[in-house]
């Protein structure tokens, strides 16, 4: 016991004396968790639109109001004929060209039917359709208010609701996203790191010949990056909530706790990294491209599982983050319970225990 | 204490160690004395159980190397030939990490090191990643000292240290030997050889001989002539174009001379080399070194 406490000591003394470990502990989960928040983002804001009316009528005046006053849009230009419009396009500011026909309102309450075009900087496809759709959405709306009794012939309105993330706010996904690949990435290379700089030192030759047994060894690496790890939960989760609005509407306490699991998982996967790695490059290299990407791509965290081929479907099951992420979702903003997310805990402790038999195991007692 | 029975080792395609039997007795200094690459670390860590042999036996205070490691672990002190301290902890830290891992303080066993550990207490707030060489080494000393092993394995530690550190640290070594601590200690510098009580000669995975350093040279049947001269390295280049000559090394600013026999004459060279435009000669005999036992078993494999 002695032993495995001055152990611990001597590991934080590593952590903190080590400014590019605390760097990474610290500093790269934050700056992730921002540029995350503020890059991926599948809602609109301010986006800038030019528009060419050329009916200048009540009708397109109104939508063209409404639009602006959205706040998913910003007039740059009224145009006075189409041949601006590809220049505009060109000049990469305006994303989208609303162009009212003729005499619009007249057509509108005579024949029933007038046309609006809207056309889309389609050379970011993902914008192109939110903003168009935006768009029709809000014409749309207009519309109907204006003819409360218009009947277009069986006509099917569906009514969307987007439940859990009304506003389909974009935090709401990446925050248990992230999370899952920070502390993925944190705890799996930094115990992966610090056991094969320890074997890089030759320190590692002084410990094997020291009484320690393997599993003090292991523990004594695993439980400082567990506490500061969690630290670090806790500050994503703060910084979900304070910055990005995401709320916490189930346990936090439950929350604690699988992030705690999780966080082990990766820990011991760390250390079963280092069994296999010699050097620390090696040790980064393996905890990055074997870590990082699949994490990034198939744990339901970017892209949705769904949507993929069966194979990589499959091959989702074994990634860790994929049920942390599922959790995490289901107790930040659905709210469930325990009772709820009882599966995935139990493969995410499934999958710490195996991974400490296979590093306890194969931890090596001498040099080769 | 130590009896090592042919034991070998190979990695991958290379021969470390070949059939090597060697026995160190009780509260003995032994040196393994060879070049790099001899095989001198791959003995010490079979025994200090960090390897396992492929074949042979080793036995340490009468435990097995292979199947008693955990309790060889506990009566051994080691320290390896790079510095295997933790550079980011002070002096103090390492030395207190180190008593407590292996089950001890320092007060229980500061008398042992503190003949050694006194000297760099002055600095023992310091990064040990900060300390000169020779201070690097007597605090590596000091945490392989500090559970009272009953064992001593040290792996080239006065490699790329400054000569008085070298001194006062092999003063070091005699006095625990007077603590009753069988010591195993390698070295690539010869003269350091005469300091110990026996000295095994390895090269190429072999043991050349086994004996106390003073024998070694007695036994050493050949003269040796000590020669000088203005251009060192021309004079290797001629002594070596001497017909007489079976073989010239160059010893520091001296070249030392062994003949095809033993009748090859000082006068002789001297007359040879100042045919040859060489300035300021001076040829003499010496006794010879472990150095020159050493050469001449190496060219005669």
């Amino acid at each position: 016991m002695k032993q495995l406490k001055s152990f611990i000591k001597k590991e934080f003394y590593h952590i903190f004396r080590d400014p590019r470990t605390m760097l990474i502990l610290f500093g790269i989960p934050i700056a992730q968790l921002l540029i995350f928040g503020t890059v991926i983002k599948s809602e609109i804001k301010d986006v800038h639109i030019a528009i060419f009316d050329q009916a200048k009528d009540e009708t397109t005046m109104q939508i063209t109001n409404k639009l602006l006053s959205s706040g998913y849009f910003i007039l740059d230009e009224n145009l006075s004929n189409t041949a601006g419009i590809e220049d505009i396009f060109r000049k990469g500011k305006v994303k989208e060209v609303v162009v009212f026909e003729n005499n619009f309102e007249e057509k509108l309450t005579r024949e029933g039917t007038a046309a609006v075009q809207l056309i889309a900087d389609a050379s970011d496809p993902n914008m192109a359709r939110l903003v168009t759709s935006y768009t029709t959405g809000i014409i749309n709306d207009y519309i109907r208010k204006l003819n409360p009794n218009l009947q277009i012939p069986l006509q099917i309105e569906p009514q969307v609701r987007m439940y859990f993330n009304e506003e389909m706010k974009s935090a709401y996904l990446f925050v248990p996203g992230t999370m899952a690949l920070i502390l993925m990435l944190i705890s799996a290379m930094m115990t992966s790191i610090s056991i094969t700089r320890e074997k890089e030192l030759g320190t590692m030759e002084i410990l094997l010949v020291s009484p320690l047994r393997p599993s003090q060894i292991i523990i004594g690496k695993v439980l400082p990056y567990l506490m500061l790890s969690v630290i670090n939960a806790f500050v994503i989760v703060l910084i979900g909530h304070f910055v990005f609005g995401v709320p916490v509407t189930g346990s936090f306490i439950l929350l604690m706790l699988e992030t705690i699991l999780f966080i082990l998982m990766a820990l011991c996967l760390g250390i079963l990294i280092s069994t296999v790695a010699k050097s620390q490059m090696v040790a980064m290299f393996i905890s990055m491209v074997a870590l990082m990407l699949p994490t990034i791509i198939l744990s339901g965290f970017i892209f949705p599982i769904e949507n993929m081929p069966k194979v990589l479907q499959l091959l989702s099951h074994i990634m860790p983050a994929r049920w942390f992420i599922a959790i995490i979702r289901g107790i930040m903003l659905k709210g469930t319970g325990l009772l709820f997310v009882w599966k995935e805990t139990l493969i995410l402790v499934g999958m710490t225990l195996i991974f400490i038999a296979v590093s306890v195991k194969k931890f090596k007692i001498r040099l080769e | 204490m130590i009896v090592i029975k042919n034991i070998s080792k190979s990695y991958s395609d290379t021969r470390a160690l070949k059939n090597i039997s060697l026995r160190v007795n009780r509260g003995e200094l032994f040196g393994l004395i060879g070049p790099d690459g001899a095989g001198k670390t791959s003995l010490m860590r079979i025994l200090t159980t960090l390897i396992l042999p492929d074949s042979g036996k080793a036995k340490m205070d009468g435990l097995d190397v292979v199947s008693d490691f955990k309790k060889i672990r506990q009566i051994v002190g080691y320290m390896p030939g790079r510095f295997s301290l933790y550079q980011d902890l002070s002096v103090e830290e390492n030395l207190n990490f180190f008593a407590t891992v292996f089950g001890t303080t320092v007060e229980e066993n500061y008398d042992l090191i503190r003949d050694i550990y006194y000297q760099i207490e002055p600095f023992k707030t310091r990064r040990a990643g900060k300390l000169s060489g020779g201070m690097k080494q007597k605090l590596a000393l000091s945490c392989a000292l500090i559970h009272k092993p009953k064992i001593l394995i040290l792996d080239e530690p006065t490699t790329g240290v400054d000569a008085v550190s070298r001194k006062e640290f092999w003063d070091m070594l005699k006095k625990l030997q007077t603590k009753e601590i069988t010591i195993l200690v390698s070295t690539p510098y010869m003269d350091e050889a005469t300091l110990c009580d026996r000295v095994a000669l390895v090269q190429n995975g072999q043991v050349l001989d086994v004996d106390s350093p003073t024998r070694i040279t007695e036994k050493f049947p050949r003269k040796i002539i000590r020669v000088r001269s203005d251009e060192t390295y021309r004079l290797i280049n001629d002594l070596r174009a001497y017909e007489k000559a079976e073989s010239v090394f160059a010893f520091g600013q001296f070249v030392h001379f062994v003949g095809i026999n033993d009748e090859v004459e000082t006068s002789e060279l001297d007359m040879y080399l100042e045919k040859r435009n060489h300035k300021n000669i001076l040829a003499e005999e010496i006794q010879p070194g472990i150095e020159d036992v050493f050469m001449n078993m190496q060219s005669n494999i």
